[in-house]
């Protein structure tokens, strides 16, 4: 699995706004590269580009060297997985029946395997039966991972994965997360908590008005002067007595 | 677990397959002019060209009543089937040919075609309510998307602006033009299964089948759909092409219902609506006992219409709209508790 997925020079521009101007983002095999910003600068719609969900106004997405415009949906579907934020659901659907529409790129003898296991993985097999809407929010969002994770592709694309789980939820999810990446596969992560891109990012990738503003391993990007700055908030970065970094706002 | 529901499905159908077999058998028998079971048999028997025993009973089974049922078996699996497809491409329960505007759309496609003469031609009536039919579809999902949703409110807003239009047309149309084969504007908007021949069955009963055919091609996609527009392009659905194909399905099956039939309403509102609490959502499912429950519910609607206040008859659409309309109150009402209010 050698997958690379490489966006150049990436300009969206909508209305009068630009939401993205000249950002790269590179993915490979084995990474969890996390985007991080204020809200607005951007993140959702780098996301969006490089899932292929619009028509790019400059830049190139490419897979393996492929154009994304140039490939099949099913080709693209098997390649990459996509975890959006919240979603409705219009009918109500099992979550069985919600994780199995994640094989609909594949349909093959593997398809009740993995579902099995994607549901086993984001400990939903209890609520199989349930229908989505009576689920609570966490819920939701792990039934809508286990639906990716059975997609069963080398790269994933997660907006906010983590913004409506609870701590201990957030540590399971980024255990798979980074067991993910074990296997080989790349993530590229939306991320709201500093702290969670600190310790689990390979790569950190910083935009700030649809710029990309930094971009490397967290523990040199992650600086109180860069996050300040971005943030319009006084950052601190501390370590702990166990040598850990920990990303702290500075009270007024 | 998948056993027991396969199992259940096959329940299900059988007993669909068996009620709609009563009914067949129970409308054949009733109207006007009674005909016993055994008779039934005996006639049945002879076949369409055989030696009668009976020659008025003979004639109105192969002549009125036959054609008549198997009108009302295809128009009503029509209409069941092109609500299913509706309500999943618009994402919405309460999608449906006729509370929406497609139905009055075909129905102005038809009343210009006979005007302008194009019912000269065959197949020049079906294909004007085709092309209206699908336009006002596409209109209406043109109208009342927002965010690859469509909202409850600007649907039902739509449907009525569309609906209003149509019947002005329509009643300008039938006020102008003396055209016998205009026939009514009672017609057209309450519907009937009056005028079956076994012209009308032919012309409608290979258009239904093609287009209820064309329709199981949609139901993996149509399910992948329900998760929204992007979720379902990520995992490998050509969004657009499949719903403009699926849209055409939607207009090939209700205008061809209602060249026939004129605006039979709730059909196709009511029997999906009952087959997802029953089945579930899968639309592998829902297609096939919506068809069987629709024809059903046309075929009992109708019986009531035609023995109600026999030997005068009501127009069709008033049985549907006294039963739809109500349901469809209530619809409104939970779909909106669902969606936090409509604002």
């Amino acid at each position: 699995m050698t997958t690379a997925l490489i966006a150049k020079n990436l300009v969206v521009v909508r209305g009068n706004s630009t939401l993205l101007n000249d950002v790269s983002l590179e993915i490979k095999a084995g990474e969890l590269v996390a985007v991080i910003g204020p809200n607005g600068s951007g993140k959702s719609t780098l996301l969006g580009a490089v899932a292929g969900d619009f028509a790019l106004d400059a830049g190139s997405v490419t897979l393996n060297g492929n154009d994304l415009a140039t490939l099949a949906p099913r080709e693209l579907a098997r390649a990459r997985a996509v975890l959006p934020q919240q979603i409705v659901i219009s009918f109500p659907f099992t979550v069985r029946e919600i994780v199995a529409m994640g094989r609909s790129p594949w349909r093959d003898d593997n398809d009740d395997e993995r579902i099995d296991s994607a549901m086993h993985r984001l400990e939903v097999m209890s609520l199989r039966e349930r229908t989505y809407q009576t689920l609570s929010v966490g819920e939701q969002a792990r039934v809508s991972m286990a639906r990716v994770l059975a997609q069963d592709t080398p790269l994933l694309l997660l907006d906010e994965p983590t913004a409506v789980l609870d701590i201990g939820q957030q540590e399971r999810f980024l255990a798979i997360a980074r067991a993910l990446v074990d296997e080989g596969r790349g993530v590229v992560a939306v991320l709201h908590d500093l702290n969670v891109a600190m310790r689990f990012a390979t790569r950190v990738v910083v935009l700030h008005e649809g710029r990309c503003v930094a971009s490397g391993d967290p523990q040199s990007v992650l600086t109180p002067v860069l996050l300040s700055d971005v943030y319009h908030q006084k950052i601190q970065v501390t370590t702990t007595m166990e040598g850990r970094s920990v990303i702290l706002p500075e009270q007024r | 677990m998948t056993d027991t529901r396969r199992t259940s499905i096959f329940a299900v159908g059988m007993f669909l397959l068996a009620l709609l077999v009563a009914t067949t058998l129970l409308s054949l028998a009733s109207g006007a002019f009674r005909i016993s079971f055994l008779d039934l048999l005996r006639i049945i028997g002879d076949g369409p060209s055989g030696e009668p025993i009976d020659g008025v009973a003979h004639n109105v089974f192969w002549q009125v009543r036959l054609p008549r049922v198997v009108l009302a078996v295809v128009v009503g699996s029509s209409l069941a089937v092109a609500g299913v497809i509706m309500q999943g491409i618009f994402r919405n329960p309460l999608a449906e040919p006729a509370t929406v505007g497609v139905s009055a759309g075909a129905a102005v496609g038809a009343v210009i075609a006979i005007i302008i003469g194009l019912n000269e031609f065959p197949l020049g009536v079906q294909i004007a309510a085709f092309i209206g039919g699908t336009l006002s579809t596409a209109l209406v999902y043109l109208l009342s998307r927002s965010d690859g949703k469509t909202e409850v409110v600007t649907l039902i807003l739509t449907g009525i602006a569309i609906n209003a239009f149509a019947g002005a047309v329509i009643g300008f149309g039938v006020f102008v033009a003396d055209d016998d084969d205009l026939r009514s504007v009672t017609f057209w908007s309450l519907g009937t299964l009056g005028l079956a021949t076994w012209k009308a069955v032919g012309v409608v009963a290979p258009l239904a089948l093609a287009g209820m055919l064309i329709s199981t091609r949609f139901a993996r996609v149509l399910d992948i759909l329900a998760l929204g527009d992007r979720p379902a392009s990520h995992l490998g659905v050509r969004v657009e092409p499949v719903r403009l194909q699926a849209i055409a399905v939607v207009g090939l099956l209700a205008s061809s219902a209602v060249a026939a039939t004129g605006i039979i309403a709730f059909v196709g509102l009511l029997v999906p609506h009952i087959m997802r609490i029953v089945l579930g959502p899968r639309h592998r499912h829902l297609l096939w006992t919506s068809a069987l429950l629709g024809a059903t519910v046309t075929l009992l609607a109708d019986l009531a219409a035609r023995t109600l206040l026999s030997p005068a008859e009501l127009p069709l659409g008033v049985v549907t709209a006294l039963i739809g309309a109500p349901f469809f109150l209530l619809l409104l009402r939970s779909t909106r508790r669902s969606q936090g209010g409509w604002a």
